[in-house]
């Protein structure tokens, strides 16, 4: 009986928690159909309210935008690319080696995802002044590796404590060279590792704020950077037309890495 | 297996590291360390601690370092409070119902905090669906303020947050065996001692994982506070924000930086400590 409340009570913070999680996103997608250019949620129970799908057309009139949106994909894309080779080469050495100290190591690669984003824009900026670096391309690059490398690293390692080596060694008696046996069965293998890597680093590069603010300069500025600038100017309904549209994309993303990895094992449970 | 094949794997383990080792090295390690001589600037240039005087000696500023500590807490509270019990309501559900739960935990992560807290400044506003609802139900007469409140800002800063919290316990929990807890029952331990002598303990990774990321994603944010309350009320990283931005003092922003890098550190570490399986 005691058990029997309890459970109940457990799924009920769960529902709680994801009505939730779902309020501010619900009040976006809302917004981006209303009426009135007024950031607000339409009159839905007003039947003369018409709900309106204009602000979808005006995205791309946003000053800014497109090459913002453009800079933005490419820097995420590339850092993730980066992260996730390296990454998981890291990962590999420090299971595959067993090296004494390597939860060091794995902690190490995870820290900058736990330590203040303001404060590692800071630092890199003064950094790169030091440096000589003054592009803001190259700098926006190599500081959003940083952002990126924390998510594959952990994803990676716990994949890899999974992975049996010794399947790699079975290849190869059966007559695979080494690239063949890594192709054919460690990269399929991992395959869910990856896409769940991919999918965490590349919307940490594409969301972040606190580290790009002090990476751009007047021409090079990130999705993010400028869409706080839009709220600051005019927060009209074309931004929730925007975040909705990013809102679908993840969506499809996500129902496709349900069916390819499973959201379970998404959400680190192995099974 | 001879020990010189064993060197041999550790070489390349050590050889496979270093890629990645580079611009943790170069671009986090270094550059943070290189804070710490502009802290230790004084006003005149050289060496002083001026900016750590101003910081750590000022009624105003410790109040600041208190307000940070005071947000990032309450947040790691409630959103432990709430995000424990759900994440093993996710363990009680199977199949398309846990799918669709877990996708209402991704979901939030793709919008950016900007555009989530702007939203909850509508939610919350004077004509808000809050205040709406509250006088509805006739529980409020007239509207009552929310926005730019504290309350506002942990009601934001869970929402955002909580997600953080749930996925690591949900991992932990997950991996529990069942029979632990199915041997205590037929040992005779009532639910209340079962859960706090098999499950608990065992979860404990998971609260210490979570509790330390939200804590130290929360101490480090910067938009929820900006855009929930306002100008007036100050944390660390709007400190440090503003003394770069806005009144060019790079000690003084550097030197508000190293305090919030040791808090963040300070919870890296106990967590690192603390999170250990116990063999």
């Amino acid at each position: 009986m005691t058990e029997r409340i309890a459970i109940g009570f457990c799924i009920l913070c769960i529902l709680l928690a994801s009505a939730f999680l779902l309020a501010p996103l619900a009040v976006i997608v809302a917004t981006s159909f209303s009426p009135t250019p007024v950031f607000d949620l339409p009159p839905l129970f007003d039947p003369g309210g018409a709900l309106s799908l204009r602000w979808y057309g005006r995205i791309g009139n946003l000053d800014g935008f497109w090459p913002a949106l453009l800079l933005t994909l490419q820097v995420a894309a590339l850092s993730t690319a980066i992260s996730l080779i390296l990454g998981t080469m890291a990962a590999i050495g420090i299971i595959r080696g067993k090296l004494p100290g390597g939860e060091i190591f794995g902690a190490l690669l995870v820290s900058p995802l736990m330590l203040p984003g303001l404060v590692i824009g800071i630092a890199l900026l003064q950094f790169f002044r030091m440096a000589g670096l003054t592009a803001a391309y190259p700098a926006l690059l190599l500081a959003h590796l940083i952002i990126t490398l924390p998510y594959v690293a952990r994803t990676m390692l716990a994949g890899l404590t999974r992975f049996d080596f010794t399947l790699i060694e079975a290849a190869r008696m059966l007559g695979c060279s080494f690239p063949a046996a890594i192709m054919k069965v460690m990269v399929p293998a991992l395959a869910p590792s990856f896409f769940t890597a991919s999918f965490f680093a590349f919307l940490a590069s594409f969301d972040n704020y606190p580290i790009s603010i002090f990476l751009t300069d007047a021409r090079t500025k990130t999705l993010p950077i400028k869409m706080l600038q839009y709220i600051e100017e005019a927060p009209d309904p074309t931004l929730a037309a925007l975040s909705s549209l990013i809102l679908a994309a993840t969506l499809a993303l996500l129902l496709i890495g349900d069916r390819l990895v499973g959201l379970n094992r998404m959400a680190g449970t192995g099974d | 297996m001879s020990g010189r094949l064993i060197g041999r794997e550790r070489m390349l383990g050590y050889g496979l590291l270093v890629p990645a080792m580079l611009p943790l090295l170069g671009l986090f390690m270094l550059p943070l360390m290189f804070l710490l001589p502009v802290s230790l600037t004084g006003p005149q240039g050289g060496f002083g601690l001026t900016a750590y005087g101003k910081l750590l000696g000022d009624g105003y500023y410790l109040g600041i370092i208190w307000n940070s500590l005071k947000f990032a807490s309450l947040t790691t509270v409630f959103a432990l409070l709430l995000g424990y019990p759900a994440a093993f309501g996710l363990i009680y559900l199977r199949g398309r119902l846990r799918s669709l739960l877990l996708l209402t935990l991704f979901l939030p992560l793709s919008i950016g905090v900007i555009v989530k807290a702007f939203a909850w400044t509508v939610l919350l506003r004077s004509t808000g669906v809050v205040n709406k609802t509250l006088m509805a139900l006739h529980i409020i007469d007239e509207p009552i303020r929310l926005i730019f409140t504290e309350t506002a800002l942990i009601v934001g800063a869970v929402n955002i947050f909580l997600p953080f919290m749930i996925l690591p316990v949900f991992a932990v929990v997950a991996q529990i065996d069942r029979r632990l807890n199915e041997a205590a029952a037929t040992l005779g331990a009532p639910p209340l001692l079962r859960f706090l002598r098999v499950t608990l303990p065992l979860s404990l990774p998971g609260i210490v994982a979570g509790t330390a990321l939200v804590f130290a994603l929360a101490v480090s944010a910067y938009v929820i506070p900006t855009l929930l309350m306002g100008e007036r009320y100050q944390t660390l990283p709007t400190l440090i924000a503003k003394a770069f931005l806005l009144t060019r003092e790079p000690a003084f922003g550097a030197a508000a930086g190293a305090v919030l890098l040791a808090i963040a550190l300070t919870v890296v570490m106990l967590s690192a400590r603390l999170g250990r399986p116990k063999s």
